[in-house]
């Protein structure tokens, strides 16, 4: 068969076929490349973050270059020594040398120190090198510690991720488990999932209700009551935390209340914020619409005739309920529960505000490390481990509800 | 729902059982939101009702609050208020200097999320579009990674993104992006954008492609097709969605605090300082006008949702 040009049907089709891909993927991909431009490079430039660090190797290149030199393990010698007595020098004159001990003490504390007081005194260093810097402090002589730059001479390094989960790097370089007083980030990781996992729960359990009731009614009613489902997931989540705040509080709205009613005496206010419980409390109320909302456009559809006919044949309402249907809801329970696990594992703000010192999440060190310790490469590395739960969790949700069906109100 | 006639004396308890723990979890959402709108009248310092404000005293109210707003951090108070006062307030209040931050960067963030995303969901929708699941992935991912993740990543990256451009030789036109209005509108947009995706995609699921086959038989180009067939049939849904994008922009702290400097701050920046060093009822009354705007929100997408109901010949059921 031909067209009516001439042309054989099948590749004119073909033809037509793929420039209709074309110009569909031509409109996507403004957006496509700005996508790539403000947030996928943003988060390829954190992940190299998590594995490159060059406060040592770009602020002290002459002892850089002998570390490369040298096989590992060699003892320093006197050029060695030369290199480090000119790089402190420098370092000191350009102020950096407190970027590098800072370096050397991510991997080995209390070294940082030693630089900074050392590179003071530099400029008068006079050969033989190796005296006068042990005369400066003896713990140069210290062989662990030049394990440890020769280490940290190399930019890239995987000791952030090591760091992250709570392992480091002994003397020869083998991997070992931190000091148990110094394992924090695994538990914290481990924290953070079961927090998120006790707010999805008490989501769906106050969800379930909610989302069959609206269901059930009448349209009429069910708009109307949605609006209150709605207003919270419109409003301000600092305003929703706020309010917790202001109820929560040991001289809040609620301990008033309560004390006011005779249920706890003036002095048995309860401590409900600044804790893990006002993390939980606030959480539920603010990811609670994230769940009814999948489950309400799930539970919407089901005829009411199918409950019908089951108690028809003689089912309990329970029964009729836990067989007929609860299953037809599942495919709402999947979505609204992953949806609210995944918000839930990576927040920050309400933890931040309403946690107190026990109710801080993954995120909460995330940004403590970014602003306040300034180890960056650390900071990426938890955020780097984050991003790859999240991912997953992503991927799961999109195979088991598929990204098209998520539904905003 | 109403009880079936056929119920046993257990099942009728139970559903009334039922109905009052549906209004206490009513009363759980939105409790907390509307209890900072009498507080934020309160004429005493604290947070909670005080006894004259439980009887309804007028001297237990007051807009000190509001006023508080208007006059932070240092315009007199007991000056009359004429027109260069107000001129004052205009010019220097920290609080109004928020909000027009906010309105600025909401506003053109809001139209990059929206132009962007309106194109991009046309060509999602069609039929023809290749590996359609994994870009529809990339472009929703920015709403799924932790905010955490992605400011800080947006901060690595405008601390110099000039590296990016180097190989063009342009460098010397871009500068750093921190502290900046083009990057807090960018991150925002960015942001903003799988909302627009979400609800526009929404509303060409039940468009008709045909309406858009018969324009172009009738001789229409593109360009009139879109804007005189395609646009007026999914405007509720990119008005939505910008709406969704808007207000993604004017409720988001993370990545103002980590990329903006003092001249950015916005609305809920200005909160997160107002809640972290010492909280005051002031906060309370910016909370209140914020509920207030999102109670106008809602009312807007409500009218919107039942004229795109209606126009498309919808009927609820």
């Amino acid at each position: 068969m031909t067209t009516s040009d001439g042309r054989p049907l099948k590749s004119a089709l073909a033809t037509a076929q793929r420039r209709a891909k074309r110009r569909a993927f031509l409109l996507v991909l403004p957006l496509l490349a700005f996508i790539v431009i403000t947030f996928i490079l943003p988060i390829g430039q954190l992940m190299h973050q998590a594995i490159y660090n060059d406060g040592f190797s770009a602020n002290m290149p002459r002892t850089t270059a002998w570390f490369a030199e040298t096989p590992p393990g060699t003892p320093p010698d006197e050029a060695a020594w030369e290199a480090l007595a000119h790089d402190l020098r420098d370092a000191a004159a350009a102020r950096t040398v407190g970027v590098v001990g800072t370096r050397v003490n991510y991997e080995m504390s209390g070294t940082r120190s030693l630089f900074t007081s050392t590179a003071r005194g530099a400029a008068r260093f006079e050969p033989p090198y190796r005296e006068a810097l042990i005369a400066s402090d003896p713990k140069w002589d210290d062989p662990v510690l030049w394990g440890t730059m020769r280490q940290v001479s190399d930019a890239y390094s995987a000791n952030f991720f090591l760091a992250a989960l709570d392992m480091t790097r002994d003397v020869n370089g083998k991997i070992v488990p931190m000091p148990e007083d110094r394992q924090i980030y695994v538990s914290l990781f481990v924290k953070t999932f079961l927090l998120a996992g006790l707010i999805t729960f008490t989501c769906f359990l106050l969800g379930f209700p909610i989302a069959h009731l609206l269901a059930t009614l009448p349209m009429k009613w069910s708009n109307l009551l949605m609006i209150l489902v709605l207003l919270p997931f419109w409003t301000s989540l600092l305003v929703r935390t706020t309010s917790w705040m202001v109820l929560l509080q040991t001289q809040g709205v609620v301990n008033n209340s309560l004390v006011a009613l005779g249920i706890i005496g003036e002095d048995g206010r309860i401590q409900m914020i600044y804790n893990q419980m006002g993390t939980i409390i606030a959480m539920t109320h603010i990811l609670l619409p994230f769940m009814i909302l999948p489950l309400y456009s799930v539970m919407r559809p089901i005829p009411p005739s199918y409950v019908r006919a089951a108690r028809s044949l003689g089912a309990t309402s329970w029964t009729a309920f836990r067989r007929v249907y609860l299953p037809q809801t599942l495919p709402g329970v999947g979505a609204g529960s992953l949806l609210v696990f995944i918000l839930a594992v990576g927040y920050y703000i309400t933890p931040a505000l309403v946690g107190g010192a026990s109710g801080q999440l993954i995120s909460n060190l995330i940004a403590f490390h970014m602003q306040n310790s300034l180890n960056w490469s650390l900071a990426s590395a938890l955020a780097a481990l984050l991003l790859a739960a999240v991912l997953v969790l992503y991927w799961i949700y999109d195979r088991l509800v598929g990204i098209d069906n998520l539904k905003l109100g | 729902m109403s009880l079936p006639v056929y119920a046993s004396p257990l099942e009728r308890v139970w559903h009334y059982t039922r109905l009052v723990i549906c209004a206490l979890i009513f009363l759980f959402l939105i409790a907390p939101i509307l209890i900072v709108i009498p507080l934020s009248f309160n004429a005493e310092p604290y947070f909670t009702f005080t006894e004259k404000m439980l009887a309804f005293d007028p001297s237990g109210y007051s807009l000190r609050w509001y006023d508080l707003l208007l006059t932070q951090p240092a315009i007199p108070t007991d000056v009359p208020r004429d027109a260069a006062w107000w001129a004052q307030v205009w010019n220097e209040s920290a609080w109004v200097r928020a909000a027009k931050n906010s309105v600025i960067i909401g506003f053109f963030s809001t139209i990059v999320a929206t132009v962007l995303g309106t194109i991009a969901a046309l060509g999602l929708s069609r039929p023809e579009m290749p590996n359609r699941r994994l870009i529809m992935a990339i472009l929703i991912s920015p709403m799924i990674v932790p905010i955490i993740i992605t400011a800080t990543g947006l901060f690595f990256f405008y601390s110099s993104p000039c590296a990016l451009i180097s190989w063009t030789g342009l460098s010397q036109y871009c500068g750093r992006l921190t502290g900046s209005y083009v990057g807090v509108v960018l991150a925002h947009a960015t942001l903003g954008i799988p909302f627009v995706i979400i609800t526009v995609t929404a509303t060409l699921i039940g468009f008709d492609q045909s309406l858009n086959r018969a324009a172009a038989s009738l001789g229409a180009p593109p360009a009139t097709t879109f804007f005189k067939v395609t646009m007026p049939l999914i405007l509720p849904g990119v008005i939505s969605g910008a709406l969704f994008a808007f207000v993604t922009s004017f409720d988001e702290v993370v990545v103002v605090l980590f990329v903006a400097a003092h001249d950015q701050q916005t609305i809920p920046r200005q909160m997160w300082n107002g809640i972290r060093e010492q909280i005051s009822p002031a906060i309370l009354s910016v909370a209140t006008i914020l509920v207030v705007i999102s109670i106008a929100m809602l009312a807007t997408l409500e009218v919107l949702r039942r004229r795109s109901e209606r126009m498309r010949g919808v009927t609820p059921h």
